[in-house]
C-alpha cells in the first residue's frame, strides 16, 4: 500500500477508535440514534461518491440498502454457530446481495444517462412493497434478523444498544474506509475523467461504460452493508421502513453534505437522523390536531426546501465549509473538489 | 373470456390516464429538455385546489376548471421561480430541485389538509355497462376516454396547426435562431411548463376518484408509470406516448387481474429496465442527438 493509503486506514481506526470511545457517553436512545447514524453514513458515502464523480444520479439507495438487509438476516439466520461466524456471513450475504443488484443496476446505468437512470431507480423503490409481497420476503412484516446478545466478556460493561453502535460503527468504517482510497486512488481518478468528457476518456483507454458499472457496485456495497447495520439494530427487515421517503432523505444527506464529499456525508447523516428526530420532539409539545400533522411532516419541508436552496444558492454543500476553513492551512494532498457544477 | 374483456376495457382508461400523464411528461421535455421529477406532486397539488372548489361550490366543472387553472399557474411559477436559475448543460442539479420540490409541496399538503385519504366523487356513475352479459366500460370510463381523447386532439391542433405551437417547438429545437428570428423564447419555455402542468393535473384529476382517494401521494405510482410510458415511447414523441400509454395501461390492468395487484409495479419496471437496455432512446424516438 501506498503511504497515501496508510494515512487513510490509521486515519480510518482513530476515528473509529474515537467514536468507539464516545458511546461511553451516551444513553442507550442516543447510541441506538448512534447506530442509524453509522448505517446512513455507510449509504450515503456511497452515494455521495456515485453522484459527485460519475454524475450517475441514483435515487433508489435504500432500496440497496434492503437488499443488503434482507441478504444479512437471511445468511446470518441460516449460518448456525457462534456469533462471530454468522455476523461475517450476514455481513458477506449483504455485500454479495446488494454487491449483485449494483452490478445489474449498474449495467443499466451504464447505457443510460441524468433523468433515464434516476427514473428507473424512482421505479426500483416504489417496486419495493411489490417485490416483497412477490418475492419470498415475508411482505410487508419482512424478515427477521438475529438478534446479537452482548459478549460475556463485556456485558458487565456494556448495555446491548452500545454494543450494536460498536458493531455498527465497526461495519460502517469498513464500508466507507475502501471508498475512501478507491476515491482518491486511480478508480476515482478514471470516474472524474469519465465524467468530465467521455470521449476524451475513451481515447486515453478508459472504458465508460466500464468504470459507471465500477463505481455503481462500489457504491452499492456501502449501502448494503448500511442496512446490515440497521438490521443488526432493529432485527428486522421491513420493506416500509425503505420506502421512497427515506430514499430521498439520503439524497437530501449527500447534497447537503456536498456531492462527492466523504466528510460531508457524515455531516448529511448525522443532520437526517437528528433533524427529524428534534423536530418531532418540538412537534410534540404542540396542540394535538397541528401536531399530529406537523408530525413527521415538518421535517421533511425543511429537508425540502434545505435542498432546493442548497442546490440553487450553495452547491457545494457542507463540504465546501470544510474545505474554506482547511484553506487557512496548507495541505500537500490536495484532492480536486467535485461539485454538481462542471 | 369475459374477465379478458371487461380487463382490456378497464386498462383502456387506465391507458388513456397514463397518457395523458406521460404526454405532459412529453411536453416539459420538448419545450425545456428536463424530466419534471415534481410533475406528480404539483399535479396533486392542483387537484387539491380542485378538491376544495368542488367542496365550497358542490360543481364538479368549477373544480376541474380550477384544477386545470392552478396547475398552468403552478407550472409557470415554478419554471420562472425556479428551474429557470439552474444552469443548462447538466441535468442533475433540476433534477435535485425537483425533488426538493417534491418534498415540499406532499409535506405541506399533509400539513395543510392532514395526511388521510379523502374520497372523491366522479361526476358519472362507475358502474359499467352491461354488453351481451359482458360488463364493459362505465360511463365515467368514457368520460376518461372523451376527456383525453379532445385534449390530446387539441394538443395537436395547437402544437401542428398554430403559430403559438410552431413558436413552441422551435423555441424547444433551436433557442438561439428563435431568438433572432423574433420568438420569446422565455415565454415560450413558461408556457410550455404551464401546458404541461395542466395537463398532468388533468390527468391526476380524472384518476383519483377511481382510486383510494385524495392524498399527497396519491400520483407517485401515476408518475413512475408515466415516466416508464414516455421512455418506452421516447420522451420526444406524443404519439409514442399515446400508444405506450394504452399498451402499459392494457398490462397493468391483465396483469393486475390475472396475477395480483402488486405484480403490476414489477411488470411495469421490468418492462422499462427491459425497454431501456434493448433501446434507450425509447420505441418511438425519431433520432439519436439527446445530449441530457
Amino acid at each position: 500500500m501506498s503511504p497515501n493509503r496508510w494515512k487513510t486506514a490509521l486515519r480510518a481506526l482513530l476515528l473509529t477508535v474515537l467514536a468507539i470511545g464516545a458511546t461511553f457517553g451516551l444513553d442507550p436512545f442516543r447510541n441506538y440514534q448512534l447506530a442509524t447514524i453509522a448505517a446512513c453514513f455507510a449509504a450515503v458515502a456511497g452515494l455521495t461518491v456515485l453522484v459527485g464523480l460519475t454524475g450517475q444520479l441514483s435515487l433508489g439507495h435504500a432500496v440497496l440498502m434492503a437488499a443488503g438487509g434482507y441478504g444479512f438476516a437471511f445468511t446470518a439466520t441460516a449460518v448456525e454457530g457462534p456469533w462471530a461466524l454468522s455476523l461475517l456471513a450476514g455481513l458477506g450475504g449483504a455485500v454479495a446481495v446488494s454487491g449483485l443488484l449494483g452490478l445489474l443496476l449498474g449495467l443499466a446505468a451504464a447505457r443510460l444517462r441524468g433523468p433515464y437512470l434516476a427514473g428507473l431507480t424512482l421505479a426500483l423503490v416504489i417496486a419495493l412493497p411489490s417485490a416483497a409481497s412477490t418475492l419470498p420476503l415475508g411482505a410487508d412484516q419482512g424478515a427477521r434478523a438475529p438478534f446479537f446478545a452482548v459478549p460475556e466478556a463485556l456485558s458487565a460493561l456494556i448495555a446491548l444498544e452500545q454494543w450494536h453502535a460498536w458493531l455498527a460503527i465497526i461495519v460502517a468504517a469498513l464500508a466507507v474506509t475502501p471508498l475512501v482510497m478507491l476515491r482518491s486512488g486511480r478508480a476515482g481518478l478514471r470516474m472524474r475523467a469519465v465524467l468530465d468528457d467521455e470521449t476524451a476518456s475513451r481515447l486515453s483507454g478508459v472504458d465508460p461504460g466500464l468504470v459507471k458499472a465500477g463505481a455503481f457496485v462500489a457504491s452499492a456495497v456501502p449501502a448494503g452493508l448500511g442496512g446490515a447495520v440497521l438490521a443488526i439494530a432493529t432485527q428486522q427487515v421491513t420493506p416500509g421502513g425503505y420506502g421512497l421517503a427515506f430514499s430521498l432523505l439520503l439524497v437530501v444527506a449527500a447534497v447537503i453534505g456536498g456531492l462527492g464529499s466523504i466528510g460531508g456525508a457524515a455531516i448529511g447523516s448525522v443532520l437526517v437522523v437528528l433533524l427529524p428526530w428534534g423536530v418531532d420532539e418540538i412537534v410534540a409539545a404542540t396542540p394535538s390536531d397541528l401536531g399530529q400533522r406537523l408530525d413527521g411532516n415538518l421535517a421533511v419541508l425543511l429537508f425540502g426546501a434545505g435542498l432546493i436552496a442548497m442546490t440553487l444558492a450553495w452547491p457545494g454543500g457542507a463540504a465546501r465549509l470544510l474545505d474554506r476553513l482547511r484553506a487557512a492551512r496548507p495541505s500537500r494532498f490536495a484532492t480536486p473538489s467535485t461539485t454538481t457544477e462542471r | 373470456m369475459d374477465r379478458f374483456v371487461f380487463l382490456l376495457s378497464a386498462g383502456l382508461a387506465r391507458g388513456a390516464v397514463l397518457a395523458l400523464f406521460a404526454l405532459s411528461l412529453v411536453i416539459v421535455w420538448r419545450a425545456a429538455r428536463v424530466v419534471n421529477f415534481a410533475q406528480a406532486a404539483m399535479a396533486v397539488a392542483a387537484v387539491y385546489a380542485a378538491f376544495a372548489v368542488t367542496a365550497a361550490t358542490g360543481s364538479y366543472w368549477a373544480g376541474l376548471l380550477t384544477g386545470l387553472a392552478s396547475g398552468a399557474l403552478l407550472g409557470a411559477a415554478v419554471e420562472r421561480g425556479l428551474m429557470r436559475r439552474l444552469p443548462h448543460h447538466n441535468p442533475l442539479p433540476g433534477i435535485i430541485v425537483a425533488i426538493g420540490l417534491v418534498m415540499v409541496l406532499q409535506a405541506g399538503l399533509a400539513i395543510a389538509f392532514g395526511p388521510e385519504h379523502r374520497p372523491m366523487h366522479p361526476p358519472f356513475s362507475e358502474r359499467p355497462f352491461i354488453i351481451g352479459g359482458v360488463p364493459v366500460l362505465s360511463p365515467y370510463d368514457l368520460f376518461i376516454l372523451i376527456a383525453a381523447a379532445v385534449v390530446m386532439g387539441g394538443l395537436a391542433l395547437l402544437f401542428g396547426r398554430t403559430s403559438l405551437g410552431l413558436q413552441l417547438r422551435a423555441a424547444a429545437f433551436a433557442p438561439e435562431t428563435s431568438r433572432l428570428l423574433g420568438v420569446r423564447v422565455p415565454r415560450m419555455v413558461t408556457l410550455g411548463w404551464a401546458l404541461a402542468v395542466a395537463t398532468a393535473a388533468l390527468a391526476a384529476l380524472l384518476l383519483v376518484p377511481t382510486e383510494l382517494g385524495l392524498n399527497p401521494h396519491a400520483a407517485d405510482l401515476l408518475f413512475v408509470n408515466a415516466f416508464a410510458v414516455a421512455v418506452i415511447g421516447g420522451l420526444d414523441s406524443p404519439v409514442g406516448a399515446l400508444l405506450a400509454g394504452i399498451g402499459v395501461g392494457l398490462l397493468v390492468s391483465l396483469v393486475t387481474g390475472y396475477a395480483s395487484a402488486a405484480a403490476a409495479p414489477l411488470a411495469v419496471l421490468a418492462l422499462l429496465t427491459l425497454v431501456l437496455l434493448v433501446r434507450p432512446g425509447g420505441i418511438f424516438s425519431a433520432k439519436e442527438a439527446r445530449t441530457a
